[in-house]
């Protein structure tokens, strides 16, 4: 299992980089996306891997998993959701605005047109 | 327990809601609410401040939950001292957005300063690493809509950057504290210390690779080079009040490595020998000077300040880079000099560009009210500069001074000083065409009518200089006092045992993990 869910997090992690070397936004965030699947699986095996043990007190129980990664993966999944919705508002609004959805820093009008890009 | 450590969090987080909700279509209650919570908040951290500056810790358990559990806030000279300052900052930049019309020009800006405020607020007072992510993530998502705040292409396409870029940083800092927590099973600072000083010399891989994933990640927040590229158009681009108090975030990030490097990974520790010397001083180095060179290439006037703004991170993480008391000492009084002054610049240069066409450094007619605005420029960029007789110049003093006696002092030397010298030229080039040769220009041209800008607003800017003025003029006191907050940081044992031994529900932790 630990390879598994470390292949797991490992091909997340490469997926994620790749996309968001690709520079245009939907890549981008789609990168962002895989990434933070990525970091919450690597959280959530932070506190060692363990199967079928409960995370909360119970009767008739002897072992049991760590619970502050799960809290932890819970607090960091809220964020990444609301994060992302924030940057494809902020993305679509952009790409609407200026016609482009390159992520690099373009500031000049004419240097757009002079590089051929579209 | 004392409750008023909280307040610098619960303040904000109680204003800003009562802004969108009750106050939202009434700038005039807005900017009241506004005014009247950073004034009090003001009031809430110099009492702090006042309150901590024997060298105690304040300590604030939520709920009452024993330490390496719950969540807790502390204050000590450090995080007191970077609460007032953010109050203060607050008020001026609220003022200039309020005598500007800035706050108007789109919407929730007040209830956003606020939320933004209290990340802020939360960042410097939490004592463990989790809080420190999710104060990071409130001050983020404030600044994401700041940042984009009255629209415009331009603006939104920086946002973009900014946004995309912050967010690898939090991905990133999840890394980090997910291989901290699996190495030594808890996020609390103070036990942290504790727990990384017990780590053998055979089992460092993990944390060493913990170590340097969370100092990239503050490197980030404090644009350090490599990693500095979100910087300049973002800041460039954000409306003036908003960039004006981005210039505490980056602070936020040389807060970050002051507090970890000196309490969780000391320099003397053997686990991540190399990493502050080998790594950090050169990248500080190698910021200040890219920092420099960037206010001799700009173009524009926004740029450049943003560009002084990765130079002045660059000397202030040179001064905590050599982590010896002294460097400490002068970088916290560097902190708070570049604040003000970088924070004074982009208001200025909003000032600029109310009466101009636009911030291009090309001549043009003079703007409107020049004498005046020229004049704060002057001061600002000798500030900015490190001339005398304003604090910067004082502080470079006490960054060369740490820094003598040093390995690479000659480096660290030739470096300040050669990049003082280009940031010089770089300032009078922009203010000589910006205010000299306007005069210059062919003015039998008919000039249009631009708007001059609003008396608030030259308050506001005179308010930071006037404290920047005060900095100076006090520098032996704020030393004096940086110099503890220093001897308090490098002597991390009452804060650890204040922490951890207090105690509260479930204060006999089971140990293991």
């Amino acid at each position: 299992m630990e390879l598994l869910v470390a292949s797991a997090i490992g091909i997340l992690t490469a997926g994620g980089i790749y996309l968001m070397l690709r520079l245009r936004t939907f890549p981008v965030i789609l990168g962002m996306s895989l990434l933070t699947y990525a970091v919450n699986v690597f959280l959530f095996a932070s506190g060692r891997l363990t199967v079928g043990a409960p995370p909360i007190l119970r009767d008739g129980v002897t072992t049991y998993t760590d619970p502050l990664p799960q809290a932890l993966v819970l607090t960091a999944i809220v964020i990444s959701f609301g994060m992302t919705a924030v940057v494809v508002m902020i993305g679509l609004g952009a790409f609407l605005g200026s016609d482009d959805d390159h992520v690099d820093d373009l500031t000049d009008a004419s240097d757009t047109k002079a590089e051929g890009r579209s | 327990m004392n409750h008023w450590i909280i307040a610098p969090v619960v303040l904000p987080a109680l204003l800003a809601p009562f802004i969108v909700l009750a106050a939202r279509y009434h700038i005039g209650i807005q900017r009241a609410f506004s005014l009247a919570g950073v004034l009090s908040l003001i009031g809430i951290a110099a009492g702090l401040a006042l309150q901590v500056s024997d060298g105690s810790i304040v300590l604030y358990r939520l709920s009452d939950w024993a330490a390496p559990f719950g969540i807790i806030l502390v204050g000590d000279r450090l995080s007191t001292l970077m609460v007032l300052l953010t109050a203060v900052l607050a008020l001026f930049v609220l003022l200039y957005a309020v005598g500007s019309g800035w706050d108007n020009r789109g919407r929730h800006f007040h209830a956003l300063f606020q939320f933004q405020l209290m990340g802020i607020m939360g960042a410097f007072l939490t004592g463990d690493l989790f809080n420190l992510f999710v104060f990071f993530e409130v001050l983020l998502i404030a600044s994401y809509g700041l940042m984009i705040h009255a629209g415009g292409n331009a603006r939104l396409r920086a946002g973009v950057q900014y946004v995309l870029f912050n967010l690898i940083g939090s991905t990133l800092f999840l890394f980090a504290l997910g291989s901290i927590y699996a190495e030594t099973g808890t996020l609390n600072m103070a036990d942290l210390a504790n727990r990384v000083a017990m780590i053998g010399p055979e089992d460092t891989v993990g944390i060493r690779v913990a170590a340097v994933l969370l100092l990239l990640v503050f490197a980030i927040k404090a644009a350090l080079v490599p990693l500095h590229f979100w910087l300049p158009s973002s800041y460039a681009e954000a409306p003036a009040p908003v960039a004006a108090l981005f210039a505490i975030m980056t602070k936020v990030g040389a807060y970050a490595i002051i507090r970890v490097y000196t309490m969780i990974f000391p320099p003397e520790l053997e686990v991540t020998a190399g990493l502050h010397d080998l790594w950090l001083l050169p990248a500080a180095l190698i910021s200040l000077a890219i920092g420099m060179v960037g206010v001799l290439a700009a173009k524009r006037l926004d740029r450049l300040v943003a560009f002084s703004v990765i130079g002045s991170m660059g000397m202030v993480m040179v001064s905590i880079s050599l982590f010896n008391p002294a460097g400490i000492a002068a970088a916290l009084y560097y902190i708070v000099h570049s604040t003000l002054a970088g924070a004074a610049l982009f208001l200025i240069s909003d000032l600029v560009r109310t009466g101009r066409a636009n911030l291009e450094l090309t001549p043009q007619p003079p703007v409107a009210g020049t004498s005046l605005t020229a004049g704060f420029f002057f001061v600002g960029a000798i500030a900015m500069a490190g001339l005398p007789p304003l604090s910067g110049f004082l502080g470079k003093l006490l960054v060369l001074d740490a820094a003598y006696g040093t390995d690479l002092v000659v480096w660290i030397w030739a470096i300040v000083l050669g990049s003082s010298l280009i940031s010089i030229v770089g300032f009078s080039r922009a203010g000589s065409i910006l205010f000299w040769k306007a005069h210059a220009k062919d003015e039998t041209k008919e000039v249009p009518e631009m708007t001059r800008p609003a008396a608030l607003s030259y308050v506001a800017v005179g308010g930071l200089i006037s404290l920047m003025a005060l900095h100076t003029i006090f520098a032996g006191q704020v030393h004096g006092y940086t110099t503890t907050i220093a001897a308090q940081l490098f002597a991390p044992e009452p804060y650890i045992s204040t922490v951890v031994d207090t105690p509260g529900k479930l204060s006999k932790p089971k140990e293991g993990h």
